[in-house]
């Protein structure tokens, strides 16, 4: 771990709304995939499911900038609770994804699913990994006093 | 997050700790649990690969039966329960019970959810014209609404209260802070797995 075990509490502390940005992006792939599951085993239109992925996309790129700019954060921690959640849920995406493959999804749509797959598989390590290494990331006075 | 803790003494909770007898190592994967995790994963894919009607009926009876009955006893029954336990049995109930829930609870829903859009699709439940089809649509909101509480809010905290335990000294304050996620998320699972109840057993009659 890089933080240390001593100081001040770590529920003193204020993060960035990162696991939350993660779960709205979740949220989004979740009701991109029931429109296009609704449509299944037609086409479905592309143009809502398109429009919740990029909002996804956009706000999963926003969370891990935020992520990257934290200091005195438990990253060593944060690192080995995510590859080991996106490896569980790499298998789920790929589960998922090998279910829409079979059922001869193809072309557009079946770019649309893996993206939202992608957007999934990423985005709930990120959360895990996150929860966990917030509470592992005891705060130092200084980084306490400047983010307030 | 397959790492054990080192001994440590005491319980969970500032100030209680020196006498207690030594805390078991928690484990916040259990690696025993893996190879069953992994024949549960290969039979879904073969009965999709197969579109076999009976694996698939199988999996996805036996995967939302296990889903909705865990959710609603562990919510109502079991959650009650440790609420009135003494920290220190909350605590070792816990590091015992919530291992298990990190790979009962995802195989669970995968078994389910894979097998089920399968099942619809081999049925023809999925079908425009199928009376079935808006119920079907319907179960998928309830599902994405419990996915999204369950991936996003009680599945990180289940986990981070594992890594705080495992802690030579937890934080009783932050195990509390995240078990009240599991307290205001009850409610909602349940009503949800009503809803789920009612939907399922209305596309099986109709």
């Amino acid at each position: 771990m890089t933080a240390t075990t001593i100081g001040p509490s770590v529920l003193e502390r204020r993060f960035p709304p990162v696991a939350v940005l993660a779960t709205v992006a979740l949220g989004l792939v979740v009701i991109g995939g029931i429109l296009m599951a609704s449509y299944a085993p037609r086409r479905p239109p592309l143009t809502l499911p398109i429009i919740v992925l990029t909002a996804a996309v956009a706000l999963l790129v926003v969370d891990v900038v935020l992520l990257f700019r934290l200091r005195d954060f438990a990253w060593d921690r944060f690192w080995l609770v995510f590859r080991w959640a996106l490896l569980a849920y790499a298998i789920s995406a790929g589960m998922i994804e090998f279910a829409f493959v079979r059922d001869h999804t193809r072309g557009a749509p079946l770019v649309v699913v893996t993206a939202m797959l992608i957007v999934f598989a990423v985005s709930v390590p990120l959360i895990i990994a996150f929860t966990v290494a917030r509470y592992a990331s005891q705060p130092s006075s200084a980084s306490l006093a400047s983010e307030r | 997050m397959t790492e054990l803790a080192e001994p440590v003494v005491g319980v969970v909770g500032a100030g209680l700790a020196t006498d207690a007898p030594p805390r078991p190592h928690i484990q916040v994967v259990p690696l025993r649990g893996l190879p069953i995790v992994a024949i549960v994963v290969v039979f879904v894919t073969v009965a999709i690969a197969g579109n076999w009607l009976w694996p698939l009926a199988f999996c996805h009876v036996v995967g939302g039966g296990l889903w909705t009955s865990i959710d609603l006893f562990v919510g109502l029954v079991v959650g009650p329960i440790i609420g009135r336990m003494s920290i220190p049995a909350r605590a070792e109930f816990t590091a015992r019970f919530m291992p298990k829930m990190v790979l009962i609870m995802p195989t669970v829903v995968l078994m389910t959810l894979a097998a089920g859009l399968q099942l619809a699709l081999v049925v023809g439940n999925l079908e425009p014209d199928n009376p079935n089809h808006a119920w079907l649509v319907v179960s998928f909101c309830v599902v994405g609404v419990m996915a999204v509480i369950a991936l996003g809010v009680l599945e990180p905290a289940n986990i981070a209260v594992l890594f705080e335990m495992n802690k030579p000294e937890p934080d009783g304050e932050v195990i509390a802070k995240l078990m009240q996620r599991f307290i205001y998320t009850a409610g909602l699972t349940g009503l949800m797995q009503v809803a789920t109840l009612v939907i399922m057993t209305r596309v099986a009659t109709q």
